[in-house]
Parts: C-alpha cells; sequence; structure tokens
C-alpha cells in the first residue's frame, strides 16, 4: 500500500524533530555550559552584592523591578539593608552603588548570561549602556 | 461526587508529592533529574512509532471519507472542494485546515430544548466555544513548547527569539499597586501571554467537562488526567516564573547537560517546585503513546478525513484483499450444459 511509504516518511520527521535537540547541539560548535560572568575590578573591590550570590542570580530581575518602582513613585533614591547597613544607590545605571555602577562590564557580565538564557531585557532602549573601556 | 475525576486528582496530587519529596531528598536528585526524564523520552518516542506502525499496519477495508458536502458527479451538480474533495491536492488542503484550524470541531452543535410559544421544540444551536478552548489551548501549549526550546538548543536558534519577542511583544508587567500581596509582585521578567493563555484554556477545558453534565458523563478518567497533569505543569511553570525564581542559567546548564548525555544534574537549589514541573511533565511523555494524547499523530491517518471523496469514480479496493476463489455463472453454465440442456433448462450460450 502506497500509504506506508507516507507514514514512514512523517515518522522520520517526528523522529529528525524529536532528536533535533541532539543533533543540533552536537553540530554547532558553541560552548554549552554554563558561562561565567566576569566581575568587574571595581566589584570585586566591594566584593558584596545587594543580596547574596544564589538569590542574586534567581532574582536580580525582582529588585530591578522594585528599585524603578519605588525610585519613579517615591522619589527616594537610597536603599539601605538593615542588617548590614550597605547602602546601594536605587538606579539601574547611573552613579557608584548602582547595577551598571559596580557590573560595568555589562557585556562580559549581564550580557553572557542573558545570551546564553535569550532574555533581552529592554531597559537599554532608555537607560545607557556603560562605556566599556578597551 | 464523580470517582472519575477525583480519582484523577488524587493520582496527580500523590505524583506531585512524590516528586516534591523526591527532589529534596539528597540521594535521589539522580533519579528524578536524570533517570526518570530519559526513561520518559524513550518510551514517548518508542511507544509514539510503535503506535503509528500498529496503525499503518491495520487494513482500511471500505472508502469512508466523511461527506460533509456535495461529492464530485455530473457536471451541473456543484461540488462542494473543500469538504468532498475528490482529488490528492483537495484532500491535503482539507488536511492542512483539520489540523491547523480544527475545522471539524468548529462544526460542533449543541442539542438544546427550546421553549417557544407553541411549546418545548428541540433545538440545535452552533456551540462554538469548545472550538475557541481548544484552539487557544493547543496553541497556546505549541508555543510554550516552542519557547521552551531555549533550554534546549545553545546557540538559541533565531527562529525562537523571534516567537519570544512576539510572545512578549505586549511587554505587561503589572506594576506593584495593582498586584501587590507580600511577595505576590508581578513585575520583571516580562509576562508572556502564552503562558496564561495555556493556563486559562485548560481550566476551562477542565471546568466544561466538570460542569456540563452530559459531558461529565461521558468523561473518563482517562479524560481528566492529562488535563490535570497539563494544570499543573502551567501552574508549577507560571509560579517558577513569576514568583518563586529559579536560577534559569543552572536549570539550562542541566537541560543542555540531558541533550549532550552528560548526565548534569539540576541545581542544588532549584526547589520543588522545579522538580514537580518536571516530572509532571516526564509523567505526561510517558503516558502519551498510551492515552488520547495520540491523537496528535492519529489525525493525520484519520480515514474519514484523509480519504478522497471519490467513491463515485474509483472504486476502493482494499488492499489487504487476497485473492477469493470465484465460480462465475458462465463457468457454472460451461460446467453443466449438457444437463442443463437434457432437462430443457435455459441457458445463455447454446455451443
Ligand atoms: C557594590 C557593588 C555591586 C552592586 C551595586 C551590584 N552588584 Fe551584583 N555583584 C557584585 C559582586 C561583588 C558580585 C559577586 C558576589 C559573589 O561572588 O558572592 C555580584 C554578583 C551579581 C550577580 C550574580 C553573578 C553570578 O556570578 O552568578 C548578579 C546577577 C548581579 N550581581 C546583578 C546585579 C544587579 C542586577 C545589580 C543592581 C540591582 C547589582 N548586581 C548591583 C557587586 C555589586
Ligand atoms: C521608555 C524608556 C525606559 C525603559 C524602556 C526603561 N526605563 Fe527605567 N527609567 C526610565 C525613566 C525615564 C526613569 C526615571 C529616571 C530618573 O528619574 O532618574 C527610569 C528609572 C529607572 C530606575 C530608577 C532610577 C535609575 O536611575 O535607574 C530603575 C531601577 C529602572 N528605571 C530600571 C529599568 C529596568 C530594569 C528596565 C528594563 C526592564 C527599564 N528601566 C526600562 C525610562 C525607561
Ligand atoms: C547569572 C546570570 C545572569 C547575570 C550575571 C545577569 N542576569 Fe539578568 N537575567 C538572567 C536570567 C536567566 C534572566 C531571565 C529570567 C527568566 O526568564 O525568568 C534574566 C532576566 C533579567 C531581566 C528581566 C528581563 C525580562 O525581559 O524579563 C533584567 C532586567 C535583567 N536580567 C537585568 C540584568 C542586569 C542589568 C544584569 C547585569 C548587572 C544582569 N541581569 C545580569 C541571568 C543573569
Ligand atoms: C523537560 C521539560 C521542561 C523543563 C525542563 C521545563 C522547565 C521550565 C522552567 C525552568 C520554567 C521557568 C521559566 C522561567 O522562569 O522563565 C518553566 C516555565 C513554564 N513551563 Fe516548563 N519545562 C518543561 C516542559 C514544559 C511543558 C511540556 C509544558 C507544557 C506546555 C511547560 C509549561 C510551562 C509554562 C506554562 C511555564 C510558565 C512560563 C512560561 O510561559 O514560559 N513546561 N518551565
Amino acid at each position: 500500500m502506497n500509504d506506508k511509504k507516507l507514514i514512514i516518511i512523517g515518522l522520520l520527521i517526528f523522529f529528525g524533530v524529536c532528536s533535533s535537540v541532539c543533533w543540533y547541539n552536537w553540530l554547532s560548535a558553541a560552548e554549552k555550559g554554563a558561562p561565567e560572568p566576569l566581575l568587574s575590578e571595581k566589584a570585586k573591590a566591594a566584593g558584596y552584592c545587594v543580596v547574596p550570590k544564589d538569590k542574586m542570580k534567581a532574582e536580580h530581575m525582582k529588585i530591578l523591578d522594585q528599585w524603578r518602582e519605588h525610585v519613579v513613585r517615591t522619589g527616594k533614591r537610597e536603599y539601605v539593608i538593615p542588617e548590614t547597613g550597605r547602602t546601594f544607590n536605587m538606579s539601574l545605571s547611573t552613579g557608584e552603588d548602582s547595577c551598571m555602577g559596580c557590573h560595568s562590564n555589562k557585556s562580559e557580565f549581564c550580557d553572557r548570561c542573558h545570551d546564553y538564557a535569550s532574555v533581552k531585557p529592554y531597559c537599554w532602549d532608555c537607560h545607557l549602556e556603560p562605556k566599556e573601556k578597551e | 461526587m464523580n470517582s472519575s475525576y477525583i480519582f484523577s486528582l488524587i493520582l496527580v496530587i500523590i505524583l506531585c508529592v512524590v516528586a516534591y519529596m523526591g527532589g529534596n531528598a539528597e540521594g535521589l536528585r539522580l533519579v528524578f533529574g536524570v533517570m526518570i526524564p530519559y526513561l520518559a523520552v524513550f518510551l514517548f518516542v518508542l511507544g509514539f512509532l510503535r503506535k503509528v506502525l500498529g496503525w499503518a499496519k491495520s487494513p482500511v477495508p471500505f472508502s469512508i471519507a466523511s461527506t460533509c458536502g456535495q461529492q464530485k458527479s455530473m457536471p451541473w451538480v456543484e461540488q462542494n472542494k473543500l469538504d468532498n474533495p475528490s482529488t490528492t491536492f483537495g484532500v491535503i488542503i482539507r488536511m492542512f485546515l483539520e489540523i491547523v484550524c480544527f475545522r471539524s470541531l468548529f462544526r460542533n452543535t449543541r442539542m438544546r430544548f427550546h421553549k417557544s410559544t407553541d411549546g418545548v421544540k428541540i433545538a440545535y444551536d452552533w456551540e462554538i466555544f469548545l472550538w475557541a478552548g481548544a484552539l487557544a489551548f493547543h496553541y497556546a501549549f505549541l508555543v510554550v513548547l516552542l519557547r521552551h526550546l531555549r533550554f534546549f538548543f545553545q546557540p538559541v536558534p533565531w527562529c525562537i527569539q523571534v516567537i519570544e519577542f512576539f510572545d512578549g511583544f505586549f511587554k505587561m508587567e503589572f506594576v506593584g499597586e495593582v498586584i501587590d500581596i507580600g511577595t505576590l509582585q508581578i513585575g520583571l521578567p516580562g509576562v508572556f501571554v502564552s503562558g496564561l493563555i495555556l493556563l486559562a484554556a485548560v481550566i476551562f477545558l477542565c471546568l466544561r467537562r466538570l460542569m456540563s453534565p452530559k459531558v461529565r458523563y461521558i468523561s473518563l478518567a482517562s479524560d481528566y488526567f492529562p488535563l490535570f497533569v497539563i494544570l499543573g505543569i502551567a501552574v508549577t511553570g507560571i509560579v517558577m516564573r513569576y514568583f518563586a525564581k529559579i536560577d534559569i542559567v543552572g536549570v539550562k546548564a542541566y537541560t543542555m547537560g540531558l541533550v549532550m548525555f552528560k548526565g548534569t544534574l539540576p541545581p542544588e537549589n532549584v526547589g520543588g517546585i522545579f522538580y514537580i514541573h518536571l516530572f509532571l511533565v516526564c509523567v505526561l511523555l510517558a503516558c502519551f503513546p498510551f492515552s488520547k494524547l495520540m491523537h496528535m499523530g492519529g489525525i493525520f491517518l484519520s480515514p474519514t478525513r484523509n480519504m478522497t471523496g471519490n467513491t463515485r469514480e474509483v472504486r476502493h479496493v482494499n488492499p489487504w484483499n487476497y485473492p477469493v476463489k470465484t465460480h462465475t455463472y458462465e463457468e457454472y453454465e460451461d460446467d453443466y450444459r449438457d444437463k442443463m440442456i437434457g432437462v430443457g433448462l435455459p441457458v445463455d450460450k447454446k455451443e
């Protein structure tokens, strides 16, 4: 029966699609493991982030959201962590102790992760990226 | 109370609890993170192939294309080319519309008692909600699935990024003032509409089965089970994305380990919810070939839809027919002609 040929072709396509997660990655040369975000000298000198690293990895966008909310609605730009007394400048991209103030190397820090996870924050449509020295 | 949905509900809850505890147990991360996913994919692919090959072996004794319109006949009778195609090309168009637009579901009707001035009458009206719900559900599922491929491809292909772009197109962010109940704040990351549509559609399809007495009567545990599993997957996914944030880069390192056969474990602190999500996905995959979900493959092989409506032009011969030994009247007469003429019976051929 000629339908059998069609069905086999269909099944081959099904198998090809299912296995694409394997052969695509075998064929492409890109590094598969998690990227290592590079800490800038400034961040290294400070030695701490807003919250511990593990939490920061997962929740930094929430912090940014809260900061934005806070600054835009109340106008206050200082963020104090009561336990440690550390102060931050609630800002994405401006000034010392803002995100980019410490992480001034966007392309080697933020972007490495974001490219890997395929996220494209649209923040840079308006906010200025820090100028990176060569 | 209906034992069908209670049974499925309890089963899914047990599965969630098992996954939650398994994920949190130190020694079982290998089992729940690596072994069960591989087993599930293995069952899915092999079960799927086996099922379809079984179908391919089944005879199609009759031409049973469903006729939803006028078949091709005399030149002055107008043919309904879409609903009763007489060419292979027409069938391809019909199948395409069926698979992509769920055309036969679109025709769904509902019987009601219609009260009018001269008593109660039976009326059939058009019922579009099942079609709309099913369409929303299937497309949302597809988009969510395709978006998930960002965890399985490195580098992430351009086409998946395009899907992400359009899915997050609205740049929807509920500001804290609107939804701010303690930690329940939705802001960044931006909202992907497909996930929410998927959840809404699953809830609708569940409610349809539970609320309508007629549908509930014909629903079995195996109808509720996939719905509850998908509900669980959607809820845990949404919780992970918007509320209980997890380390996505770590998760991707793990999923890339899976597809590269490196056996990487999920990140240490990923949390029980991730394991529920993953385990329910595995259950769904493993059950897929043995459940009604096989309509994914079956729709391509449904004879009522994929056969040409040309029964007046072409005689359908069952390809499985074996040559039957026949003895026609002519042969019979040849055998007994002398005797028939002898007793005066009429014969067709007189020598
Ligand atoms: C005072 C300087 C400083 C500021 C301000 C700061 N960071 Fe950090 N950040 C660091 C340091 C130092 C680390 C490394 C911490 C560690 O290794 O324990 C870090 C780690 C991180 C990590 C985890 C990186 C990894 O290796 O996984 C992320 C994500 C991050 N920061 C994002 C942000 C964001 C977003 C902001 C703004 C809300 C911000 N940081 C503000 C210094 C800073
Ligand atoms: C449409 C343009 C626009 C976009 C896109 C945008 N912002 Fe802003 N953002 C602003 C403006 C304007 C302010 C107010 C600046 C001020 O008052 O100093 C602001 C302020 C902020 C602040 C507090 C003040 C400061 O100096 O940073 C944060 C934090 C912030 N934005 C984060 C974000 C993040 C994170 C994103 C991406 C998800 C983003 N913004 C996208 C326009 C934008
Ligand atoms: C450890 C890797 C990592 C680093 C370093 C990192 N991010 Fe992210 N970021 C992520 C991941 C993963 C997501 C997506 C989370 C998701 O999809 O739920 C994300 C999402 C975001 C979002 C929300 C985007 C959206 O549209 O949903 C913003 C804003 C953001 N990151 C800002 C930053 C900034 C600014 C920096 C640098 C200071 C930074 N991130 C560094 C991993 C990282
Ligand atoms: C092995 C397979 C899977 C893994 C490892 C996985 C993992 C994840 C992760 C890590 C998230 C959080 C995403 C984020 O924070 O951005 C998520 C979200 C989600 N997942 Fe899955 N998932 C899998 C399969 C599925 C399947 C089959 C479905 C069903 C369609 C599904 C439905 C969802 C939904 C609806 C979300 C909510 C967020 C969104 O819309 O992207 N997942 N999943």
